[in-house]
């Protein structure tokens, strides 16, 4: 393989544009939530800072910024610095792979919107997401706190009652698509999305992102009720704030790939596709604050019998059915 | 069936919830906008004087004593005719809870609560209000009341002669 420095400075180019955008993107996400939170409650949210508020972010990271940066006493030091960088980069890394635009030629090169189009694309990213819940249970365990703990054993406990489901709910897209690869995937539902085929998988889907970006209702490594905040009880200043935004961009990860996975990615008619895509991760983010609004968190055992006695069943029946239609229709 | 029930109950939430995103929200913008509280609200206490201009407090202590965080103090003292008042009166509104116990233990109708709130001070030692901070020129909440009009034991009046008393009896001319 050849590699051209155009080709090289357009990958960089792609990186840095992913980054800059998915960090502004999850900033504004807080802002963006906190609104929507307030709407729901009959509130004005946030609206001091700047114009309609929107300044807001900046001033959160200002006072993240210069915000003492505290330590527990025998909190283990390494772990407890690396754990909040170990949450929220897998999520920005799993943007890598997902395409968010259709390929455009620039300069006599064929760019293709996407930082990695590679053939294990859908394994790269189950991969990644569970190494961002090493974050959490290493932040909980090495903050030496009982609430961190607690937050960390919830958050592990979480990981296994959703993973499974969430993975045998791509099995039939991968089986629809025959490829691992994520712009195959998109490529397929250029005629009709795989949520006409999947609705079943796609609901299973969205069920494990929301567990899996932590959000209510499958909150419980936070759970600020009960264990003040959860594994990153003992976080202050931009460490917090890396668990926080973190977050937000595992949203927006998230959304895109339920985006890429059912909802055809960037397929969509008149408009730009990179217009598409974003709608559509935004119409995530939405769904997920609203979801925030409306539903309680559910009880640690009520998780894992939904994971377990439910949603993986009835994944795998959702395998067998497709696979069965598949073979009727040759 | 069960799943069903759930989802609809997870479906009206969820209408629910879209719906309250168009409702015009309730906050009051709060230092631009103001709410006017009512007139009987808990706020900052003010010492009152009757309809003559005389002070209305006769420094009891009864206010001082009904108060559960011990936030008022006074000097009583006697001016010319016998009539108590306070020498001085301070009320320290960093302690109190404003839960309006010694307006309702004044026997004189003296110390009242106002419906201002916006007390706060950037130091402390500027909420320990003074008789003069407290003292108001008008009545209060209860214009025509004169504690001394209707008892006072012969202060302003000789005794038997407020409004509603009895005349002193003579107890030896008292016949069957
Ligand atoms: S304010 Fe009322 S209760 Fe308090 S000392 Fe004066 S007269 Fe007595
Ligand atoms: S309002 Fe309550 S706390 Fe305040 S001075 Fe009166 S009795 Fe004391």
């Amino acid at each position: 393989m050849i590699y051209d420095p155009i080709d090289i400075a357009l990958t960089l180019a792609k990186i840095a544009l992913v980054f800059f955008v998915i960090l502004t993107m999850a900033a504004y996400m807080v802002f963006a939530e906190r609104k929507v939170l307030a709407w729901v409650q009959d509130r004005k949210g946030p609206n001091r800072v700047g114009p309609f508020g929107l300044l807001q972010p900046l001033a959160d990271l200002i006072k993240l910024l210069t915000k003492e940066d505290f330590r527990p006493i025998g909190a283990d030091k390494w772990l407890f610095y690396l754990a909040p960088a170990m949450a929220a980069i897998p999520a920005i890394m799993i943007f890598a792979v997902i395409p968010f635009g259709a390929p455009l030629t620039l300069f006599g090169h064929t760019v293709t919107l996407q930082v990695a189009d590679l053939n294990v694309g859908l394994l790269l990213f189950m991969a990644l997401s569970s190494i961002a819940v090493y974050g959490v249970a290493l932040g909980g365990w090495a903050s030496n706190s009982k609430y961190a703990l607690l937050g960390s054993i919830r958050g592990l406990a979480q990981l296994i009652s959703y993973e499974l489901s969430m993975g045998l709910s791509l099995v039939p897209v991968v089986m629809l698509s025959r490829s691992f690869r994520l712009s195959d995937i998109v490529n397929a539902q250029s005629g009709c999305w795989f949520i006409v085929y999947q609705p079943l998988a796609f609901v299973i889907f969205l069920i494990s992102i929301a567990a899996e970006c932590k959000r209510i209702p499958f909150d419980l490594p936070e759970a600020e009720g009960e264990l003040v905040a959860g594994f990153h009880t003992e976080y202050s200043g931009m460490r917090f704030g890396l668990f926080f935004v973190g977050e937000y961009i595992n949203i927006i990860v998230l959304g895109g790939l339920a985006a890429t996975f059912f909802l055809g990615g960037w397929h969509g008619p008149w408009l730009p596709p990179v217009v598409w895509f974003v709608g559509k991760v935004l119409a995530f983010a939405f769904l997920f604050i609203w979801v925030r609004g409306t539903l309680p968190r559910l009880r640690y055992d009520q998780l894992m019998h939904f994971g377990w006695k439910i949603l993986t069943p009835l994944a795998l029946v959702n395998i067998l059915v497709t696979g069965w239609w598949m073979v009727l229709r040759g | 069936m069960a799943i069903i029930k759930d989802i609809y109950a997870l479906l009206t939430g969820m209408w629910i919830t879209w719906k309250h995103i168009f409702r015009r929200p309730v906050t009051i913008q709060y230092p631009e906008e103001k709410r006017q509280p009512y007139p009987r609200y808990r706020a900052r206490i003010v010492l009152t004087r009757d309809p003559d201009g005389g002070e209305r407090c006769v420094a009891c202590q009864l206010c001082s004593a009904a108060c559960p965080v011990d936030c008022i103090s006074m000097q009583s003292a006697e001016g010319e005719g016998g009539r108590r008042y306070a020498e001085w009166f301070r009320i320290n509104f960093a302690r109190c809870i404003f839960c309006g116990l010694c307006a309702e233990a004044c026997p004189t109708l003296a110390i009242q609560m106002t419906p201002d709130f916006e007390i706060c001070k950037r130091d402390i030692m500027d909420l320990l209000y003074e008789k003069e901070d407290l003292l108001i020129d008008g009545c209060g909440k209860s214009p025509d009341y004169n504690f001394y009009r209707h008892t006072g034991i012969g202060v302003t009046q000789p005794r038997g002669n407020g409004a509603g008393e009895n005349r002193p009896v003579d107890v030896r001319s008292l016949m069957p």
